[in-house]
């Protein structure tokens, strides 16, 4: 029982660093960032709008368009 | 000297801006917890590192000392990993407690400008895996093949002991003083520490450099396919699974991207094996089989057009699929080296140490230190450490561990290809590795030529070449220069052996020669929109309306003149007559190791500036040797008499045979073919001219900035404002137990704060 456990543990700590190292969480953090802005200071609300989870990933690359990142040798 | 302020921040009021209110949690560990920790040695503790150093230094005796028929790899292993943890947990930490002295109370970009987009903290760990996938490239596969020419150990102990005083210093200086402002690219830094000068030069370097080794890339892709119809249809098919990926992200399913990555890497596995059915019809193989010349032309078509897609489309989809391919076959690899053990029967110094050798031309000084750039020191990964990578850290001691430990990962994946290369048949390797001018092409006449270069313990027979041909589902294997159809027999080698027996061969290898390509392209790919970017910034300053990036016809020239700069390169290496390969790849090195030098330059003044002259020498060390090494290697490249080794003696030997009227000269059969070497060597040495130049008046500007701090004592900065952090997180892979101990504190008041606030969406923070 503990065995299965542990393993569960692990494979979800496994599953976390993949999705980490392949950017899969960059909408949980950009969510929590926005989340935590309102949490703390209600004038933030003015801030610019969250974006839904669609428009997030739009976004994202639509950045990349503009301010590309280079791959090393 | 080190005793006086760093910087206005660190003096008596700077001090007082990030204290803390006691009766909240710490935002950091006192400097004296962190020593006592590692001051306290306990029996355990020290068994543990003596064990190290003890396995460390056998390795390194049998390695360099013991001279048997052959050698064990994994002796390589041991020793890389060994030098590893005693240079990350003493020398690194030597660093950071005199040079960097990272403070935990100052909030990271990531913390002060955090948007949860591009400034955003990640746990370390997830950082660690995105800057090393972001650093690691082709380029420590293929620089390591090539340099086994001179034998294992000269290659060992470069890509080993370089990393530790070199290339790892490199990576965790700029990264941590990229963080300290704000995530200032290199460029900026240099313009702010080295004056316009020193800044305009190391600008237009960076772009030079830029375009000179996206060349070389190519090129290694080119000889990677060229006449290999099972690794063209393959390597192609990525371009509609990318697009595929694409499509799915955009429209069906945004943001599940490994979801998406193992569709992605299935279809890539079925074009690996597609690939080799499709070679084997008669169809197949003549469609699919392309010579050097148009591959090359489809290459720099592809990147045009690559490079102005949109990122969603083309480059962000394969940018996934390389990082898993990546991870995956690198731990792979490590796993199967450890598993089979393969015997190296390569000699620790080869015949060819003093020059003469046909793969990379020159003694090994300077050239094996500029042939093996990436996994020793590479210039390149300060356009990283100063990119993407600063704004996402969470606390600044975490740079140590990013950006010195990923780079020791790096070299570790150089030398795990030195193995690879190293493990296959001495013969095999010059077969494969001479140029085509050399063999001939053909199977006999590299017999002939490698069993002529009377090299001790080799005995080529044409079976040996055409039966391993046929086991990596190839027409031919001889004259495959470049590195990564070596690499790939090494990996196909070694794999099989773990996984799949013999028939699995010709997969393996078609796997290996797809891993590369994958990211070569990549590579090319995001270079040409960097590049392009750099070049409309640049003529902005001349014509404003070049400063507007969604100006189209404006990007479209931009991008043009870049893939026109980086294809006439990629062209001359592939028409080359003299072989391509070995002519311009140390040109590729010493761009890569100018471009250190410049990055290490800045840093220097960066040093200088803050004062801690006692410790410059922790910079001018790695900074000294690259500049000795490639300056020299410019020089030898540029005045050297002997025609293998200097452009211009080159140039001059085939321009005099052309006045003599002589139609064929050396390795080139034709009037045209001699013309041609003629225009090579004279763009080549200009090229070599100019890089060498542009990085000495970089490093003299920075040689002035560091003098008139030490004369002046005027310790300024141009670090951000330092602002209080409201949070905690670990520094190193594991926690400390007083890090755990402040840790579990935190956890326990964000517990608390989510049972306040009942409905907080729940936020998963692993420490």
């Amino acid at each position: 029982m503990n065995l299965l456990a542990t393993v569960r543990t692990g494979a979800r700590n496994v599953a976390w660093f993949v999705k980490g190292v392949m950017g899969e969480d960059a909408w949980d953090k950009y969510k929590a960032h926005h989340e935590s802005l309102h949490a703390t200071d209600a004038a933030a609300c003015d801030s610019p709008r969250m974006m839904t989870e669609r428009e997030f990933w739009r976004d994202q690359t639509d950045r990349q368009d503009i301010n590309p990142q280079g791959r090393c040798c | 000297m080190g005793t006086k302020p760093r910087t206005p921040h660190d003096s008596t009021e700077g001090v007082d801006a990030l204290d803390r209110d006691p009766a909240l949690l710490p935002v950091a560990l006192d400097q004296t917890t962190h020593d006592a920790e590692e001051a306290h040695w306990t029996p355990a503790k020290i068994a543990l590192w003596g064990g190290i150093s003890l396995l460390g230094g056998l390795s390194w005796v049998m390695l360099a000392v013991v001279r048997g028929e052959t050698v064990n790899a994994i002796w390589f292993v041991f020793a890389a990993v060994c030098t590893y943890l005693i240079g990350y947990r003493f020398y690194s930490n030597y660093i950071q407690k005199h040079l960097t002295r990272p403070d935990d109370r100052r909030a990271t970009p990531a913390e002060y400008k955090a948007d949860g987009k591009d400034y955003a903290a990640t746990d370390r760990r997830v950082l660690f895996g995105h800057h090393f996938a972001a650093i690691a490239g082709a380029g420590p596969l293929v620089g390591p093949v090539l340099a086994a020419q001179m034998g294992y150990l000269p290659g060992t102990i470069w890509i080993i002991v370089g990393v530790v005083l070199a290339g790892a210093v490199q990576d965790y200086l700029v990264l941590f003083f990229s963080m300290r402002r704000g995530g200032r690219s290199l460029g900026q830094m240099a313009r702010d520490e080295l004056g316009k000068v020193g800044g305009t030069a190391a600008l237009i370097a960076t772009l030079a450099i830029m375009v000179i080794i996206v060349a070389i890339l190519a090129l290694v892709v080119v000889n990677a396919l060229a006449a290999s119809p099972w690794g063209v249809f393959s390597v192609s098919m990525t371009i509609p699974i990318a697009l595929f990926m694409g499509v799915y992200l955009r429209f069906f399913r945004p943001g599940r991207v490994s979801e998406i990555s193992i569709i992605g890497f299935i279809l890539l596995l079925a074009a690996i094996v597609g690939g080799g059915m499709i070679a084997d019809t008669e169809w197949g193989a003549s469609f699919f089989h392309v010579d050097p010349l148009p591959l090359a032309i489809g290459i720099i078509i592809y990147g045009f057009v690559a490079a102005i897609l949109p990122v969603w489309l083309l480059l962000a989809p394969r940018d996934y699929l390389s990082t898993f391919m990546k991870i995956g076959t690198i731990g792979m690899l490590a796993l199967a080296i450890i598993i089979v053990r393969p015997e190296i029967a390569a000699p620790a110094t080869s015949e060819f140490v003093n020059g003469g050798g046909p793969v990379v031309s020159g003694s090994l000084f300077p050239f094996l230190f500029v042939t093996i750039a990436c996994g020793a020191l590479s210039g390149f990964h300060a356009l990283i450490a100063s990119g993407t990578t600063p704004k996402l850290i969470e606390k600044e001691r975490q740079t140590r561990f990013i950006g010195y430990g990923g780079m020791l990962m790096e070299s570790f994946v150089a030398i795990m290809a030195l193995v690879a290369a190293l493990s296959i048949d001495r013969g095999i390797y010059f077969a494969m590795n001479s140029s085509a001018a050399l063999t001939g092409g053909t199977v006999e006449g590299a017999v002939a030529f490698v069993n002529g270069l009377g090299l001790t313990g080799v005995n080529l027979t044409p079976d040996m070449l055409t039966e391993t041909a046929k086991n990596v589902g190839e027409s031919t294997i001889v004259s495959r220069s470049g590195g990564a159809p070596t690499l790939s027999v090494g990996l196909a080698n070694i794999m099989h052996q773990v996984i799949g027996g013999q028939g699995m061969m010709a997969f393996w290898y078609h796997f290996a020669i797809m891993f590369e390509a994958l990211f070569i392209l990549t590579a090319v790919d995001a270079g040409t929109r960097v590049a392009r970017f750099m070049l409309q910034d640049s003529l902005g300053n001349f014509f404003p309306k070049f400063k507007n990036t969604s100006w189209r016809a404006g990007a479209w020239l931009t991008t043009g003149i870049m893939v026109a700069a980086w294809g006439a390169v990629l062209i001359m290496g592939v028409t080359d007559p003299l072989g391509g390969i070995n002519t311009l790849f140390p040109l590729f090195g010493i761009a890569n190791q100018l471009l250190a030098a410049i990055a290490l330059a800045v840093c220097l003044a960066i040093v200088a500036k803050r004062g801690l002259f006692k410790y410059l020498w922790i910079v001018a060390l790695p900074l000294t040797f690259a500049a000795v090494v490639t300056i020299y290697a410019s020089f030898l490249k540029i005045f050297s008499t002997v025609p293998a080794v200097g452009y211009f003696a080159q140039n001059r030997a085939f321009s005099k045979a052309l006045d003599d009227g002589l139609t064929t000269f050396g390795t080139a059969k034709t009037v045209e073919a001699m013309e041609a070497v003629v225009r090579n060597t004279m763009v080549q040495g200009i090229l070599s001219i100019l890089f060498v130049v542009l990085a000495i008046i970089v490093m003299i500007t920075a040689v002035q900035a560091t003098w008139k701090s030490y004369k002046t004592r005027d310790f300024g900065t141009n670090e951000d404002d330092a602002v209080p952090s409201q949070m905690f997180a670990p520094s190193g892979f594991g926690a400390t137990p007083a890090e755990k101990a402040l840790s579990s504190l935190w956890d326990a008041q964000t517990a608390q704060a989510k049972v306040a606030k009942v409905g907080t969406p729940e936020r998963t923070t692993r420490r």
